[in-house]
């Protein structure tokens, strides 16, 4: 077997795309197979707690390469993932109490539909770590089970004439692999990917993390400005943030831009009407305040609503550069122009002009 | 008006179609679906040009200028000055907008 091992010199133990593997002696460099279990632990839950608040990012991740999950066989299907615990828990907590093989991409700690959108869940990837693990030596059957959201990095023709193995893609979710595998066919529900509430509510946590240098705003205006406006920075933010992913499908239009600017004006109103009716300036500068805290108010709520286009699961790359375009201008404008009017304002009351 | 997402980079052609059921098994927004002997392109306007379809067509029947819709990344990159269709990445560890 060894010298049969050295003579055969397009045998290679160490696989790469381009030359085929072969039956290494037990000491080969393949890559070590892992064991995982499809019970989530609370230290799986206090992880989860922790990507999903946006704590250590990029940072939740589990070591790529092959897994047992159980006691897999030669004939135990295969399932591809992402090497962020979000991605690859929810996999094997769906398998639990199955024996699989789980092949773990290695996705820099991204979760399998943004890394597909990239390419690190991809084709390249794939491949390399089916040869690594020498799968095809391990397994019976040439199947790869690859999660559908997968597919915008994975071209299922090359991956089948590099590797061997076919691409089948399971369905969206990995909850519904055990209805899937019955007869692995996925229905048209298991294919199609919502956006439900709980699943933007679940964001709004890393969308409020990532404006956390904005309260400074709030910190500096009640200084300035009192207890009102720092409040009124407060509810813009956390507008922005939480509530528009909660009421995105009920706001009107379809442009994330305008829904902003009807959130942030609806908001704003009853500051505006706080700051517009104070009885010691001149009617002007009420006015002017009304309108000031309208327009910061909208434009900055639009702005952070234009973003979580980002964030949605639908929203296509023309349709966001028609909005960059339309609305950017847009909200500069209102946002230069009322800064500039709050500022005039400010100074005027401090210099005891108005 | 205020529908910015009417229009998409997305192009099928019928005519190449083998009907192998590719594009229905990996679109996640139902835009094709299974016809008389072809597929069918059903809900054009659903497509957010995720790239699924066409990188997994057998016979290059679609086309898609694919990329993330995300709008953070595409003001950064317009803000350095560089293209917006090529810069624009998701997922980075400098910053990211996927959820």
């Amino acid at each position: 077997m060894e010298t049969e091992q050295k003579t055969v010199s397009r045998c290679s133990c160490t696989p790469s795309p381009q030359a085929p593997s072969c039956d290494c002696p037990a000491d080969s460099p393949r890559a070590e197979i892992r064991t995982t279990t499809g019970t989530i632990t609370s230290a799986n839950r206090l992880d989860h707690l922790l990507a999903r608040w946006g704590w250590n990012r990029g940072g939740h991740r589990v070591e790529p390469g092959l897994y047992r999950l159980g006691s897999p066989i030669a004939a135990s299907p295969v399932f591809a993932s992402a090497n962020y615990t979000l991605s690859f828990d929810a996999l094997r907590s769906a398998l639990a109490g199955l024996d699989a093989w789980i092949l773990v991409l290695d996705t820099k700690g991204i979760n399998v539909w943004c890394a597909a959108g990239k390419g690190t869940f991809g084709t390249e990837e794939l491949v390399r770590r089916i040869l690594a693990a020498d799968l095809a030596s391990l397994v019976s059957h040439r199947t790869i089970i690859v999660p559908q959201l997968g597919a915008p990095g994975i071209s299922s023709l090359d991956v089948a004439r590099r590797s061997g193995f076919a691409v089948e893609y399971g369905p969206v979710r990995a909850r519904d692999l055990p209805e899937y595998l019955e007869t692995h066919t996925a229905t048209p529900a298991m294919r199609r990917v919502e956006f439900p509430v709980a699943d933007r509510i679940v964001l709004a946590p890393v969308e409020l993390v990532m404006a956390l240098p904005m309260f400074i705003a709030a910190v500096v205006l009640w200084f300035l400005a009192g207890p009102i406006a720092a409040l009124a920075a407060v509810s813009t933010i956390l507008s922005g943030t939480v509530l528009f992913p909660i009421l995105l499908p009920f706001i009107p239009t379809k442009d994330f831009s305008t829904k902003g600017l009807i959130l942030g004006a609806v908001v704003a109103l009853p500051f505006a009407v706080a700051f517009g009716t104070n009885p010691a300036l001149p009617l002007w500068a009420d006015a002017l305040s009304a309108v000031t805290t309208l327009l910061v108010m909208s434009a900055v709520v639009s702005y952070f609503a234009l973003n979580f286009t980002g964030s949605t699961t639908f929203t296509s790359r023309t349709g966001v550069k028609k909005e960059i375009f339309t609305y950017v201008p847009v909200m500069a404008v209102m946002a230069v122009v009322g800064s500039l009017a709050g500022i005039a304002l400010l100074a005027g009351r401090l210099f005891g002009v108005i | 008006m205020l529908n910015s997402y009417t229009e998409t980079s997305l192009k099928y052609n019928p005519d190449r179609c083998i009907n192998c059921m590719r594009c229905t098994q990996v679109c996640p927004h139902a835009v094709f679906a299974e016809g008389q002997g072809r597929v069918n392109l059903v809900r054009p306007s659903a497509c957010m040009e995720c790239g699924a379809c066409a990188l997994n067509c057998p016979v290059q029947a679609i086309t898609v200028q694919s990329g993330v819709g995300c709008a953070w990344a595409m003001i950064a990159a317009a803000l350095r000055g560089k293209d917006m269709d090529t810069e624009c990445s998701c997922g980075g560890d400098d910053g990211s907008c996927c959820g």
